[in-house]
């Protein structure tokens, strides 16, 4: 992201705010940026933030380990992927307020975003990373084959690196959309001391400087902890790729 | 290990006859080279040797639960990894690192392109590493697939040199256009020719200068 294109943004934000002329509709960034700070002050902006993102992070590695797991089941035996596919096309296309409201009736509302991220990030990873290992080069599974390589050596050295460039698109576009559909949870459900919560909160009492500046924490929360995780996945892709040099 | 056999063997492809009742007696601890025109069903012959492919018709003898080896038409090497690794991973015990570096070192890799990965090297040094990944291998029964192709005649020379002396004694089944390397490997020879007419199976074809079963042998 380039530093000139957010402030571009800064400035169409600004002129746009001086041009409604409101701030309960739409407050300038500089009174945004001064709520930020007053809100981070207060030791509740910190615990709301951590209760949301271990719940959220939560969901999404447990769909991460999940969906790899089960996407490597359906692949080694057809009828496990037969018996799930119906369950991923339903969970795909349920709106998230539908998975939400469901979930309230079934789990307190303080690990709904564990599972609402979960619901969200699973399909992602497990479609992915099947088709991942679905298109595994045959030639070298036959090579395999034929020196009798054990299972261990073939999953570290031929499906790990074919399917990492798909488990890597899957981790991107599933680590957006746990946050979205997180705190979008959150805010139906309402459990104590969340992001999703104190969203609410300022909506119901028209505070929108305090709306901006919760969005903003999402997004500055989803970013870092994206790019954290995306450097991990680089890491391991890089062991995967420099096995060699290991193992030489 | 007792003689290895194809009787009868018939293979199509979306009903064009590769193979059409081919018939062949080869024995252990020798080499055989396969020879013949392009598309006449070489490498379908070595396929179904090594198991990778079931035959249409006819019977497959001795080569089940043999540990094979082979060296593929196309180089089938581990991309990550380095040309050492690459040949450690191919073994059921993988051999020490100097035994793999010596091994390359005798097709001419030496130990700096040895740790590098496999998919910065060139056509003949990844071929090279194919070759040896394949001779260093445990195995019974070693399948060669134009191991030397895309090799100048120098290197080729002395990839040949290392094939002969690593598998002396054992049993090679070796593809080629080539005669100069059957004559290298010095074993028999079995020459393929197109199936007589499209479609059918029962046409027995001659299994060459190997040994090679009558049809009612089969």
């Amino acid at each position: 992201m380039k530093a000139w294109a957010v402030a571009a943004w800064l400035l169409i934000w600004h002129g746009l705010s001086a041009y409604v002329g409101q701030g309960i509709i739409l407050p300038s960034p500089a009174s945004v940026a001064e709520r930020l700070v007053g809100l981070a002050s207060e030791p509740s902006y910190w615990f709301s933030v951590l209760f949301s993102l271990s719940r959220i992070v939560a969901g999404f590695v447990l769909a991460s380990a999940i969906g790899v797991a089960a996407a490597s089941l359906s692949s080694w035996r057809r009828r496990v992927g037969d018996f799930l596919a119906p369950a991923i096309a339903a969970v795909k296309s349920t709106p998230v307020a539908s998975v939400t409201v469901l979930a309230l009736l079934w789990i307190p509302s303080r690990n709904l975003s564990v599972f609402v991220s979960f619901v969200t990030v699973f399909p992602i990873v497990y479609s992915n990373v099947r088709k991942g290992l679905s298109e595994t080069d045959s030639k070298l599974l036959e090579m395999a084959w034929v020196f009798s390589m054990p299972a261990r050596r073939k999953a570290t050295y031929i499906y790990l690196p074919q399917t990492l460039p798909y488990y890597q698109a899957a981790c991107l576009a599933g680590l957006g959309m746990c946050w979205k559909a997180g705190v979008a949870a959150e805010v139906i459900g309402l459990p104590d001391g969340s992001v999703g919560e104190r969203l609410y909160l300022a909506k119901l009492y028209f505070a929108t400087p305090d709306m901006f500046a919760w969005t903003l924490t999402v997004i500055a929360a989803s970013v870092a902890f994206e790019r954290l995780f995306m450097a991990l996945v680089r890491l391991l892709a890089a062991k995967v790729g420099g096995a060699g040099k290991a193992a030489a | 290990m007792t003689g290895l056999g194809l009787c009868g063997v018939c293979k199509s492809y979306g009903g064009n006859a590769v193979l059409s009742g081919f018939t062949g007696a080869y024995g252990a601890g020798e080499a055989h080279c396969l020879m013949g025109p392009s598309g006449v069903g070489k490498t379908t012959l070595l396929r179904i040797m090594m198991g990778l492919e079931l035959p249409d018709r006819g019977e497959v003898v001795g080569f089940g639960g043999l540990k094979k080896s082979a060296v593929f038409q196309e180089d089938r090497l581990l991309e990550g990894l380095s040309a050492a690794a690459n040949v450690s991973a191919a073994c059921r015990r993988p051999p020490g690192a100097g035994a793999v570096m010596e091994s390359l070192a005798a097709v001419g890799i030496g130990p700096d392109s040895c740790s590098q990965p496999v998919r910065s090297m060139s056509g003949g040094q990844r071929r090279r590493v194919a070759i040896v990944r394949a001779l260093e291998a445990e195995y019974d029964a070693l399948f060669l697939d134009e191991p030397f192709k895309g090799l100048d005649e120098a290197t080729k020379a002395m990839a040949l040199r290392y094939v002969r002396a690593r598998s002396a004694g054992r049993t090679v089944f070796l593809v080629t256009h080539d005669e100069s390397e059957c004559v290298a490997m010095g074993g028999t020879v079995t020459y393929l020719s197109p199936p007589p007419g499209a479609g059918g199976c029962g046409n027995v074809r001659r299994a060459g200068s190997g040994r090679p079963w009558g049809s009612k042998q089969c």
